[in-house]
């Protein structure tokens, strides 16, 4: 359970790690955080030739509120997040999500941009992106571009990230209403077997669930009485194609869905 | 830029337990095993090297670090705490290690050097925890021998002497 050699820079600024990029490109990885690129490396998952530690990057490593949008840098560690004050009033789904991302221990060093990076389908915030249709900032050394949480997550850890581009930021917008989230795992800090987040839109309200298909998914429906809210959770259910696995059956994950999802969605509804 | 390459050894310098150290790593080296192998600090144990179990737990400036997901070459500079820095000194037991010893919250000892700096870690920053606090810290590490009770009481009863007494006592 040791890495594979590689070459290891300590990126001094942006530029140095987008060169590094552009020259390795698939056979270069960035080290953030490394709560899941070191497990990766140490099971020798991952075998890159060149590691872009980018952790000393002061520019990296900035929340922002803007518009109500509020923009983490790449190096912003998930315990940077959950401490800081303006949590709960601008992104009240995080402050919810976060204790439910990993431990006190591997959050201290785990960033945001790294969660999403890695794209565990079960993972907290993928799913707290597409609930809340944030936005993932991608950078090479020619240009910049954002890419929409709904076509960042192409599958299980893979995402719509090129070899070449750093992610360098994440932005969620502020939900204007309420939003709910709850988990069921094995223990705390476990994978999710079935993650739900809802949040309340316009005109009802969305759904968004991890840990049963490949990538997070949301469902987007008006205010629904009873047995239609029914019915729409439990055709969800089924379209996300839950699979039998150690952990948990497909079974047993549908009905979580319809089970967690009621919940949340009349709670945000309120 | 400081660019390592995979086939040579780099020093590595940072501060242990508030002493500077020094010693070789290749790029690869795990800092579980530089503390271990390079060091010779013992202390820190390793037990699944992905980031499950907690025995390696350490503190990098400041902040609770899985020992086996961290890179010696990404520590360089930092200031590093590892259960060697608990005790007030070589023939005495810190409040927590002697909450863990009156409570039998150990017995092999294997998970207990990172459970220990989670916990001193957290008592620092939340003098007064209720159990439920302490549950959810401890979700981080695994201990296969003592079912967990024993360590939540360890330190419930640490953290209440804590408050008490700014003196250490010495278990002699
Ligand atoms: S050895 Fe590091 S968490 Fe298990
Ligand atoms: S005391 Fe043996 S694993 Fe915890």
């Amino acid at each position: 359970m040791k890495p594979a050699a590689f070459d290891y820079v300590r990126a001094e600024s942006v530029n140095e790690v987008l060169e590094g990029l552009s020259k390795e490109g698939g056979n270069a990885r960035v080290l953030a955080g490394g709560q899941s690129l070191m497990a990766m490396l140490n099971m020798r998952l991952a075998k890159p030739r060149l590691l872009i530690d980018i952790m000393r990057l002061k520019e990296l490593n900035r929340i922002e509120e803007q518009a109500g949008v509020v923009t983490i840098g790449a190096g912003v560690r998930q315990a940077a997040l959950l401490a800081w004050p303006e949590l709960a009033r601008t992104l009240p789904l995080l402050a919810l999500a976060l204790p439910w991302v990993g431990h006190v221990q591997t959050r201290s060093r785990g960033t945001i941009c790294g969660s999403l990076a890695h794209a565990d389908p079960s993972a907290e915030m993928p799913l707290a992106l597409i609930a809340l249709g944030g936005e993932v900032h991608l950078r090479n050394a020619r240009r910049r571009r954002r890419v929409a949480a709904s076509e960042f997550f192409l599958g299980m850890m893979a995402t719509a990230r090129a070899e070449d581009e750093l992610i360098e930021a994440v932005s969620f917008p502020s939900p204007g209403g309420g939003c709910a989230f709850r988990e069921v795992a094995r223990r705390h800090g476990d994978f999710a077997i079935v993650a739900c987040a809802a949040v309340a839109t316009p005109k009802g309200v969305r759904l968004a669930v991890g840990g049963v298909a490949d990538v997070p998914m949301a469902r987007d429906w008006p205010r629904l009485d009873r047995s239609a809210l029914d019915d729409a959770l439990n055709g969800f259910a089924y379209e996300l194609n839950a699979r039998d696995d150690v952990h948990a059956t497909a079974r047993y994950r549908r009905d979580l869905v319809r089970i967690i999802g009621r919940d949340l969605v009349r709670e945000v509804l309120q | 830029m400081t660019r390592l390459s995979a086939d040579g050894r780099h020093p590595v310098r940072f501060k242990l337990n508030g002493r500077p150290v020094e010693a070789e790593a290749e790029p690869r080296m795990l800092l579980s095993d530089f503390l271990r192998q390079q060091i010779g600090a013992t202390g820190t144990h390793v037990g699944c090297e992905h980031g499950v179990c907690g025995a390696c737990t350490v503190i990098v400036d400041g902040m609770l670090t899985r020992s086996c997901l961290t890179l010696a070459a990404q520590v360089d500079g930092c200031e590093i705490q590892t259960v060697e820095g608990l005790a007030p000194s070589p023939d005495r037991l810190g409040i927590l290690q002697q909450a863990f010893r009156r409570n039998h919250a150990l017995q092999c000892g294997f998970c207990t050097a990172g459970i220990l700096m989670s916990l001193d870690h957290y008592l620092r920053r939340h003098p007064a925890p209720s159990e439920a606090d302490i549950r959810d810290l401890l979700s981080g590490h695994l201990c296969r021998c003592t079912g967990y009770t024993p360590i939540v009481k360890a330190a419930l009863e640490a953290a209440a002497e804590l408050a008490t007494t700014t003196q250490e006592k010495s278990d002699a």
